[in-house]
């Protein structure tokens, strides 16, 4: 492929493509033990990146089975999903979210609902007060020019009233991630979402949506229950680098306030630190193909001990500071699919456990 | 006006020197027109064909989101192809949505407002006997309806996953080259080639008209505001369409010659698309509202006997949102992953265009203020407008902020928001105007009762219909989903009990149509009296063929 020369971060990224070999069991079945080493994952997109070879079979063999205690949460109804006839936004559980909730409820809401209302007050008393009957005789008026600038510059304040925080929230959202955020790599495919974990060893394990039996026998709501979530622990910050295998895709979660559109050959970066324990439901939102309704997202938020549990059930290392990280990385080998490296202000240097089979080759 | 010195064209007729209202044979007349009233009133049917089947499509769509699951996707995919199954059931989804859009935008609204009004009234509201380029006009007609031919046949060829082109109307790569295999996606962008040159050339038109045909006495500063915003919309047309027209060019190229302008396998960027197709895709909005604008001016001091309050600032604050339309268009891309730089000054610089919106709003309100108002159909509708578009510009402000957009793009939200600046906005103003100027173009009256009942139906039934949406996007719920979520099921009801109200509206104005036509009384030269002020009601009640063969003097 003539993408082979141009290793880079999105090239990188997508190495987890090639991890198969960790699916989780489905979440309709308590997992009881880390047996899910099926290797029936979907080979995902780029058939012709030869590397399919399976991801070493040590990983999850090589999990003491009593650690595995997690058990897929159930969702907590009203939190991370719609509700039946709901009017607001999903409650917001990440600190951005909250922040961006404040401003659209505080600021934004009352001011464009006071602007409606006065528009409509006053067409109101027009109609009612220069209708034809009560003012036969039409004034000739035609201009006023302090009115005038009146309602240019009254607009402008409001406006700039807006701005502030609006730029806030902005600069909020894009703060670099701090050092020890907990990377995961995001693939969108037509249709499911490939999620892993590079410093941790989780090689990509797929997540599809379930079946509306097996969504019933979860207990979960159809149309965003998946099979696999993308679990992270409560309270710390996550990295997501995310990107598109075929068409553009988009990765969203309402409840965290967190949308990035997954780019073929880019590797957009954004970040969520949850507060509380939960399940996040979310739906692909850029047009993507035939599926494009029926590949949702699921984040699962964990305390950090259970975290670490799930880590283990998936056969990766949830303390990657302590041991060598690059051992644990069910490091595939092989050509990568499509990717360059764009220059977005976005884009991150590649994550040091994924550049295992990667040339360091930064931007 | 008198008839002496008749340089009628009369394409084929050897006596027609004498008569300026002898018209031409059927087929001549109207398959190879060259008068702008003839052609306006083509361009006005073939926007009410279009309008009716894009109209019936968002029914299919309100039909099927009606209740979670798949309900009627599977039957009308089977009309197409019998053997269609559950891949082409929801590509047939994806076909709805793309024609929908392209078919409301392009063959719908632009046609109405620009080639419709814009041609029958630009001429007559300068005092002008035509349009500038009377043959180039009939060529934007002709490939306009060969365009909208060209997208209707593409539901009926390959698509990738099934018939018809699922790309939505924004035609995004890859998904529209490497993710859609099949002749009906090259089908619907060269259906978008063949609209944009007619846009080009109509533009080209109209820029030359008002430049150069205006009567003795009418400066740019006397125009009617009507006239302003066509003019501004034509440069936008002529700066924005050459742009689109690249940028599918090269989709056709990568999707047939094997170039990677969006493939970044191939050194190009899928992201490069989205800002060259903004770049156009914003200033076709204001494409769409402006002329709207023009109407609603007109109408309102028609019917408040006051002429257009603050004159100057209305005419400037149109050229200025056509200027800040062009700088503002990433705010369509605010999840691609831009740096948050390029965010804050998309953001700042959208803002900003709620500024001359707002004047223009203030300035009808003013224009009523001390006026004499009556509530003829065309002012209903007028100020059923303004409203309607406050509260689309409002969530617009809303969608500006790109820390908010975040959550709120590509959901319902920006659906009832986009559906309320054009959906209730430029379709409001243009049954205003079609109210209006009905007894001028075709010398009928229509039926008052029918016109209100036709409004209040519709202004009910449209509201019903798209206020739920902004609840269901603030919930999560994604556009262009085929199927949903059970609990976004109430609000999706009620959406499309919505659209069954507006139906049954929009039965009125057909009713009403017929009626004209039928019953309709004969329409005196001016029947909306002295706020009336512009050349047109000058004429008679339909103008003669050729009108202004001696140009007429402003004072």
């Amino acid at each position: 492929m003539k993408s082979l020369k141009t290793l880079g971060i999105a090239a990188a990224l997508s190495l987890g493509a090639m991890g198969a070999g960790h699916a989780q069991a489905p979440a309709a079945t308590p997992a009881a033990a880390p047996a899910a080493t099926t290797a029936a994952t979907p080979a995902p997109a780029a058939p012709d990146a030869a590397a399919t070879t399976p991801a070493p079979a040590t990983t999850t063999a090589a999990v003491p089975a009593g650690d595995a205690t997690y058990v897929p949460m159930k969702p907590t109804p009203g939190v991370g999903q719609p509700v039946d006839g709901g009017i607001n936004f999903q409650p917001q559980v990440s600190p951005v979210g909250e922040q961006a909730y404040w401003f659209n409820h505080i600021i934004l809401l009352p001011v464009i609902t006071v602007i409606s209302l006065l528009v409509l007050g006053l067409l109101l008393w027009v109609v009612v007060r220069y209708r034809a009957a009560a003012n036969p005789v039409p004034s000739k008026t035609t201009h006023n020019t302090f009115i005038e600038v009146i309602w240019t510059a009254i607009p402008v304040l409001i406006l700039a009233v807006i701005a502030v925080p609006s730029i806030r929230l902005l600069a909020q959202q894009y703060e670099p991630p701090k050092k020890d955020a907990l990377t995961i790599k995001v693939t969108g495919y037509q249709w499911y979402w490939g999620y892993a974990y590079p410093d941790q060893g989780i090689g990509e394990y797929v997540s599809k949506m379930l079946t509306e039996d097996q969504a019933e026998t979860a207990g979960e709501p159809y149309h965003l229950a998946v099979d696999n979530r993308m679990v992270v622990p409560v309270g710390k910050q996550v990295k997501l680098i995310i990107t598109g295998a075929d068409v553009i895709h988009s990765f969203a979660v309402p409840a965290l306030w967190t949308k990035m559109d997954a780019v073929p050959g880019r590797a957009n970066e954004t970040t969520f630190t949850v507060d509380k324990p939960g399940v996040y439901y979310g739906q692909c939102s850029e047009l993507c193909g035939v599926d494009h309704g029926y590949m949702p997202i699921a984040v699962e938020a964990l305390p950090m001990d259970k975290w670490k549990a799930w880590v283990r059930s998936k056969g990766g290392n949830p303390d990657p500071q302590a041991a060598a990280p690059a051992a644990a990385a069910p490091a595939p080998s092989g050509p990568v699919p499509a990717a360059t490296v764009t220059p977005a202000a976005t884009t991150e240097p590649a994550p040091a456990a994924a550049s295992a089979a990667a040339p360091a080759a930064k931007n | 006006m008198t008839d002496i010195a008749a340089t009628a064209p009369a394409h084929g007729h050897d006596h027609a020197h004498d008569d300026h209202d002898h018209k031409p044979g059927f087929f001549v007349r109207w398959f190879m027109s060259t008068n702008h009233k003839d052609i306006g009133t083509l361009y006005l049917i073939f926007a009410i064909i279009a309008g009716i089947v894009g109209g019936v499509m968002s029914g299919m769509m309100r039909l099927e989101l009606a209740e979670p699951g798949i309900q009627y996707l599977h039957g009308w995919a089977q009309f197409f192809d019998p053997a269609a199954g559950d891949t082409q059931a929801k590509h047939f989804w994806n076909v709805l949505i793309t024609a929908h859009g392209l078919i409301m935008i392009f063959f719908m609204v632009m046609p109405a407002m620009i080639g419709g009004f814009g041609n029958w009234f630009v001429p007559l509201m300068i005092g002008a006997p035509d349009m500038a380029f009377p043959r180039m006009n009939n060529i934007s007609y002709w490939l306009t309806t060969v365009a909208f031919v060209m997208l209707v046949a593409s539901m009926f060829f390959p698509g990738g996953s099934g018939l018809g082109a699922g790309t939505g109307w924004t035609l995004y790569a890859p998904l529209s080259t490497s993710g859609s295999v099949g002749p009906a996606v090259d089908m619907a962008i060269f259906s978008v080639h063949l609209a944009g040159a007619a846009s080009i050339l109509g533009a080209i038109n109209f820029i030359t008209t008002i430049f150069n045909m205006r009567a003795p006495g009418m400066t740019l500063h006397k125009m009617p505001l009507f006239v302003w915003s066509v003019l501004v919309t034509a440069f936008l047309l002529l700066l924005a369409l050459p742009v689109l027209a690249a940028a599918i060019t090269m989709l056709l190229t990568d999707r047939n010659f094997g170039t990677t302008f969006y493939d970044a396998t191939g050194g190009g960027d899928p992201v490069l698309y989205q800002h060259l197709f903004w770049f156009f895709g914003h200033p076709e909005v204001y494409i769409m509202i402006l002329p709207g604008f023009g109407i609603v001016s007109q109408v309102i001091s028609t019917f408040s006997r006051k002429p257009v309050f603050g004159y100057l600032g209305m005419a400037y604050a149109m050229v200025a949102i056509g200027v800040v339309g062009f700088i503002v268009w990433a705010h369509h891309m605010f999840t691609v992953g831009m740096s948050v730089n390029l965010k804050m000054y998309f953001t700042a610089a959208t803002m900003v265009i709620a500024v001359p919106t707002g004047i223009k709003i203030f300035s009808w309100i003013a224009t009523m203020w001390g006026g004499s108002l009556s509530f003829k159909t065309p002012m209903v509708w007028a100020l059923g407008f303004i409203f309607m578009f406050t509260v689309g510009g409002v969530t617009g402000v809303v969608l500006a902020n790109g820390g908010v957009d975040t959550n709120l793009h590509d959901t319902y939200y920006v659906v009832a928001h986009f559906h309320y600046v054009l959906s209730l906005g430029a379709v409001f103003s243009l049954f205003s105007g079609f109210y209006y100027w009905f007894p001028k173009m075709s010398g009928r009256m229509y039926s008052e009762v029918l016109g209100q009942l036709h409004f209040w139906i519709f202004f009910i039934g449209v509201n019903i219909l798209f206020f739920p949406q902004h609840f269901l996007g603030q919930q999560g719920m994604p556009r262009r989903y085929p199927d949903y979520a059970e609990a976004f099921t109430y609000w999706h009801h009620i959406s499309s009990i919505g659209y069954a109200i507006m139906a049954v509206g929009m039965f009125f104005f057909f009713l009403n149509l017929v009626y004209a036509f039928v019953a309709g009384k004969k329409a005196a030269d001016n029947p909306w009296g002295e706020g009336a002020t512009t050349l047109e009601w000058t004429l008679s009640s339909p103008p003669p063929f050729h009108q202004f063969n001696e140009l007429p003097r402003i004072a």
